[in-house]
């Protein structure tokens, strides 16, 4: 039970005393009154410290000349706009928006529509596949994304992997010795493949877990009414859903439109360049890797901007989700 | 570590469907073998990476480096593992995870814990705030956050330093543990808590003796998908650790590939067996329990 439903209804909440009890004093329930921040203090401080400093020193920065010698001195030269005006001035910049926005609708678009129909498929397996399917998705779900990243480097390995192997024989074209590597298209796609592999698990119990909640009547009396499985589903089934959907798609674009290590270690640092860059990646070079930190810190705080207005809208459907309105 | 360890998986329903109605009952059975072999289909085309990197471990170099490829680890044998262990740096690799991810998880929980009381159990002024803040910090990317992390704990000395990694994986794990234990807690049925008050016991000695046990597995389930996450991993990690002898269990993985020309591909899948095997047997120990403090205090359209 939540009990956030009824207020003041917990019993360690400081404004429920128990009947016949005296009313305290003011020094008390001045100290009651305290006790939840005081509890919420530790973490306060320690988000404080090792995200909100941070981010108070990622915004002075980005207005700042900041590189390796800054780094050193403490101490960087203020610049004005300019490291801003230099990263929206920067063709690769715009390329490498436009580049993850296009990943990130057909990452999103795929693990939404395969998962859709995967949890749809739970529903009508006999339960010994169900259990098995269901495994099977927890166990890729656990498989931690370096891991995973190994394993299509190894699958999609020119020369001998299993990938070009089996697509030769199963007459899809000749893929013998294929460089799956060999441009940013190709390269992007196969890290679509993993990230989508890996997001279908969570997608799929989640809508799973949201059909055991369709009213069976609604779908049955719709079945007498002689409507077919693609009625209900819009109809009926979808519209349940939706708050379930909606939630997984903002949570799958935010996810996707900041991805980093499976583009990163699947593409390779060798192999990445301003052709196949994400805006992830696209900071780490930048920003990182060639020591300049504040137009990073620049592109940083761009990055976030989109991120946080993506975000507005999860964060309202989560507290609405958590009887917080 | 992806974002998508992050959130605590939903549960499982277990119960089935009941038959349909006898009008449809025969074409439904028909379509039944269709739809359990499309689903076989599917589990084995899921589970088939999972299964190549497991069997390929096993299998000698002939096996591996053949260019047909062989289904079966027909003559197992552990040597890969052996070259994986004996690799430089990955016993450095696994302690150095392993420090981290313990103190990560020890210290967040303790915090997290008292938060999450407040957030369970109080109403104040705030408290929506607070939650805000709580699940804004995890739709935060991770890319975003180098460049501020870096520099700040470059400024106090802490990059190369295993306390910094420590100190970052707690940006990120501190929110969702918060999360996730206030679910927990909301889980507890007030009932029991008032029989506590009501038989006299202070409000410390009702926390202690009915709140801690009830919450216990709750807690359990919560540090160690705070284990999962921070072991998993990469970019700070990356990132923050230049020294080998201080690089984490996935940044040694992640350097494997591409250190030579010919790849050893059985001790890379040996390796990545490795390090996935905590995390597999752990996430299907949580997996469900963590579904519960979600959907007690969260999910409830």
């Amino acid at each position: 039970m939540s009990s956030t439903e009824a207020p003041g209804g917990a019993a360690f909440a400081a404004e429920a005393p128990l009947p016949r009890r005296r009313r305290p004093h003011t020094a008390t329930r001045l100290f009651r009154g305290a006790v939840p921040y005081a509890l919420i203090l530790p973490v306060l401080a320690a988000v404080a410290a090792i995200l909100g400093y941070p981010l108070y020193r990622l915004v002075r920065i980005s207005f700042e000349q900041y590189g390796l010698f800054e780094l050193i001195q403490r101490k960087g030269i203020p610049v004005g706009w300019e490291n801003y005006s230099s990263v929206l001035h920067d063709p690769v910049f715009w390329d490498t928006l436009v580049r993850t926005v296009i990943f990130t609708i057909a990452n999103v678009a795929l693990t939404m529509v395969l998962g859709t129909l995967i949890a749809l498929l739970l529903v009508r397996v006999s339960a010994v596949v169900r259990v098995l399917l269901t495994s099977g998705l927890v166990l890729v779900w656990a498989m931690p994304p370096v891991v995973a990243v190994q394993v299509w480097l190894w699958m999609t390995n020119y020369e001998n992997g299993v990938l070009n192997y089996a697509l030769t024989k199963l007459r899809l074209g000749d893929y013998f010795q294929h460089d799956w590597y060999a441009t940013p298209f190709s390269q992007l796609a196969l890290s679509t493949t993993l990230i989508v592999w890996g997001a279908i698990p969570f997608v799929v119990l989640t809508i799973y877990a949201g059909l055991a909640q369709v009213p069976r009547e609604l779908v049955e009396a719709a079945e007498v009414d002689g409507a077919r499985s693609w009625r209900i589903f819009k109809d009926v089934t979808a519209p349940i859903l939706k708050p379930i959907l909606l939630i997984l798609t903002s949570l799958a674009i935010i996810w996707d439109f900041g991805v980093f290590t499976q583009p990163f270690l699947l593409i390779g640092q060798s192999n990445i360049q301003e052709s196949n860059y994400l805006m992830g990646i696209y900071l780490f070079e930048e920003g990182y890797s060639k020591s300049d930190f504040g137009r990073g810190a620049a592109i940083s705080i761009l990055m976030l901007l989109i991120v946080a207005l993506l975000s507005v809208f999860y964060v309202r459907k989560m507290l609405r989700l958590g009887d917080l309105r | 570590m992806t974002a998508e360890t992050q959130l605590p998986p939903p549960p499982l329903p277990v119960e089935t469907r009941p038959p349909a109605p006898p009008r449809r009952r025969r074409r439904r059975r028909a379509g039944q073998t269709l739809w359990n072999l499309l689903g076989l289909a599917l589990l084995v085309l899921m589970a088939f990476p999972v299964y190549w990197m497991i069997s390929t471990a096993f299998k000698p170099d002939d096996d591996i480096n053949g260019f047909t490829p062989t289904w079966l680890p027909t003559h197992p044998t552990l040597d890969h593992f052996r070259e994986a262990m004996s690799r430089p740096f990955f016993w450095d690799g696994i302690k150095n995870s392993v420090i981290i991810v313990s103190v990560t998880v020890l210290v967040s929980m303790v915090l997290a814990f008292f938060a999450a009381v407040a957030l369970a159990k109080f109403r104040f002024t705030g408290l929506k705030l607070f939650i805000v803040l709580m699940i804004g910090i995890q739709m935060l990317p991770q890319a975003g956050l180098i460049i501020p992390l870096y520099v700040v704990l470059a400024r106090y000395g802490q990059v190369n330093t295993l306390t910094g990694v420590t100190i970052t994986y707690m940006t990120f794990v501190l929110p969702f543990t918060v999360w996730t234990l206030r679910g927990f807690l909301l889980g507890i049925p007030r009932e029991l808590e008032e029989a506590a008050m009501v038989d006299g016991s202070t409000r410390v000695g009702a926390f202690v003796r009915i709140l801690l046990p009830l919450v216990a597995p709750g807690l359990v389930a919560t540090s160690i998908f705070a284990f999962i996450t921070s072991w998993n991993e990469y970019i700070f990690a990356r990132v923050l650790l230049n020294d080998q002898g201080k690089q984490t269990a996935t940044v040694w993985l992640s350097y494997f590939y591409g250190t030579s020309k010919h790849t050893d591909w059985g001790a890379l899948m040996a390796g990545s067996t490795l390090i996935a095997i905590p995390v597999v047997i752990f996430f299907l120990i949580v997996q469900r329990r963590i579904a519960f403090g979600l959907t007690a205090g969260a999910v409830r359209g």
